[in-house]
């Protein structure tokens, strides 16, 4: 009876500790945009993180299964290039994050280039596009991308290939003929039609399922402790204040800013967005970049100099290596090594978990 | 009335009615856009661009009829440009180039 009851009254502790123990309150902070947060899994001070489930597209490129698919086979194709040898794809592999892996793009015959390649990645969510924002829209980006002098030609007038030759090549494919069509009835195997595809193809290539994405929707367990420290120091402005440049939802101001990278400081370095505005505080600025699946598309920085994640929290946290342009935004951080192991976490929580992708076949 | 002195007289009125007839806007940089859209002002005008966000923002303008460089200023800094011909002047924020605003100059 004495040990039943010893049962009875632990039990009943038990019951009571586990009804009446005192919630811990879910931390709150002033973001870096002024706005108060509560880092709780599925907040509402959090749904501005959160993408649309598609990105908005031009009412004369609307995206439909038929323009994605032509503009899949497009994105794979060599036809598109006029040596026939070089695709989107060469620079932007499905299985290195759409980036290719190296600091700087190899292009054809072998000519190394002065910046990264950029993952596609939610490239549908941007406002601007390329790392100097020299193109507006993704139609007009695809346009530009296919002259003779554009890197997927790589300027080879001197090998006497005419500019549009991979048009006419297309156009002897009666499988193209008939997917163009369908695509864009009427409109014919043009530039824009082209250019037009590979956009609405682009827009598909969607990141926004990711271990982060699913915390901000509810799943309390989807990110660890560590990378909910990694998100509250993101967005503190009086910490990493990585959230100043990299907004919600898609983690860029789609802005442009000299981070003082090394290469600033040698002799004639890229002078980035002061070509398109040349204003004294864009000399060696760069645009922002996406961090969705940024733990796949290493190595980092427009000019591939960070080769880790954490080489380039390192570089933040001194504040940059090159001062003599440098963004307003940037100063040192007092960011101890825990620290930059949870910002580190946080980042790899950004990666939406795909099945291996499975390039399409090409028409005849 | 000494003769010589009327036409530095009749210069500081002119100077005077004009600065009078001077006015300031205010064009407000918050929530990372621009106040207005549009903004239609006098000849001699003033524009402040208050920075009310949290982070810097920039404003210049490369056009013709008034080019300037406010360079980057923090949030709760304001900084003023004349308009001294008329015009259409583009504004532009060289950080976050989705902010940007017309200004005609008449």
């Amino acid at each position: 009876m004495k040990t039943l009851s010893i049962k009875r009254t632990l039990l009943l502790a038990a019951t009571v500790f586990s009804v009446y123990q005192p919630v811990l309150a879910a931390p709150v902070l002033v973001d870096t945009d002024a706005d108060t947060v509560t880092l709780a899994a599925g907040h509402p001070s959090l749904k501005k993180w959160l993408l649309p489930d598609t990105p908005p597209a031009p009412p004369d490129n609307l995206s439909t299964p038929e323009r994605v698919k032509l503009g899949e086979m497009l994105f794979f194709d060599p036809r598109l290039s006029g040596t026939g040898q070089v695709t989107c794809v060469s620079c932007h592999l499905p299985e290195r994050g759409w980036s290719d892996g190296l600091p700087t793009s190899v292009r054809f015959l072998g000519e190394v280039m002065a910046v990264a390649s950029p993952t596609i990645v939610n490239l549908g969510y941007n406002s601007i596009y390329m790392w100097d924002g020299r193109q507006p829209t993704l139609e007009k980006q695809g346009v530009g991308g296919q002259g003779v002098k554009a890197d997927i030609n790589a300027g080879m007038t001197h090998f006497g290939f005419k500019d549009g030759v991979h048009l006419t090549r297309l156009a002897k494919v009666p499988g193209y003929v008939e997917l163009f069509e369908k695509a864009y009835p009427g409109q014919g195997i043009t530039r824009e039609t082209v250019a037009k595809a590979i956009a609405a193809f682009e827009r598909s290539v969607i990141s926004n399922n990711s271990p982060f994405d699913r915390w901000l929707r509810g799943d309390k367990d989807a990110i660890d402790e560590s990378q909910q420290r990694g998100f509250a120091l993101f967005i503190d402005p009086a910490r990493a204040n990585c959230s100043v440049c990299h907004w919600a939802p898609n983690f860029t101001d789609n802005g442009f800013h000299n981070v003082g990278l090394k290469s600033f400081g040698a002799s004639k370095p890229d002078l980035g967005r002061y070509k398109q505005r040349p204003v004294r505080l864009m000399r060696g600025a760069f645009k922002t970049p996406t961090l969705r699946d940024v733990g796949l598309t290493a190595p980092y920085f427009h000019d591939g100099s960070a080769t880790l994640l954490r080489d380039v929290l390192k570089h933040y946290a001194r504040g940059g290596d090159d001062h003599s342009n440098l963004s307003p935004n940037m100063h040192a951080l007092a960011l101890s090594e825990q620290d930059m192991d949870d910002l580190e976490a946080f980042l790899h929580a950004l990666t939406t978990s795909n099945k291996p992708y499975v390039y399409p076949l090409l028409p005849n | 009335m000494n003769m010589k002195a009327m036409p530095l007289i009749t210069l500081a009125i002119l100077t005077a009615s004009v600065a009078a007839q001077a006015s300031e806007n205010e064009v407000s940089q918050k929530n990372k856009t621009f106040s207005v859209k549009t903004l239609k002002i006098k000849k001699g005008d003033t524009v402040s661009f208050p920075n009310q966000d949290p982070f810097f923002h920039n404003v210049f303008s490369l056009s013709p009829a008034k080019t300037f460089d406010l360079g980057s200023y923090p949030s709760g800094e304001t900084r003023k440009v004349t308009f001294d011909k008329s015009g259409t002047v583009d504004v532009e924020c060289a950080i976050h180039p989705h902010m940007h605003m017309s200004i005609t100059v008449e």
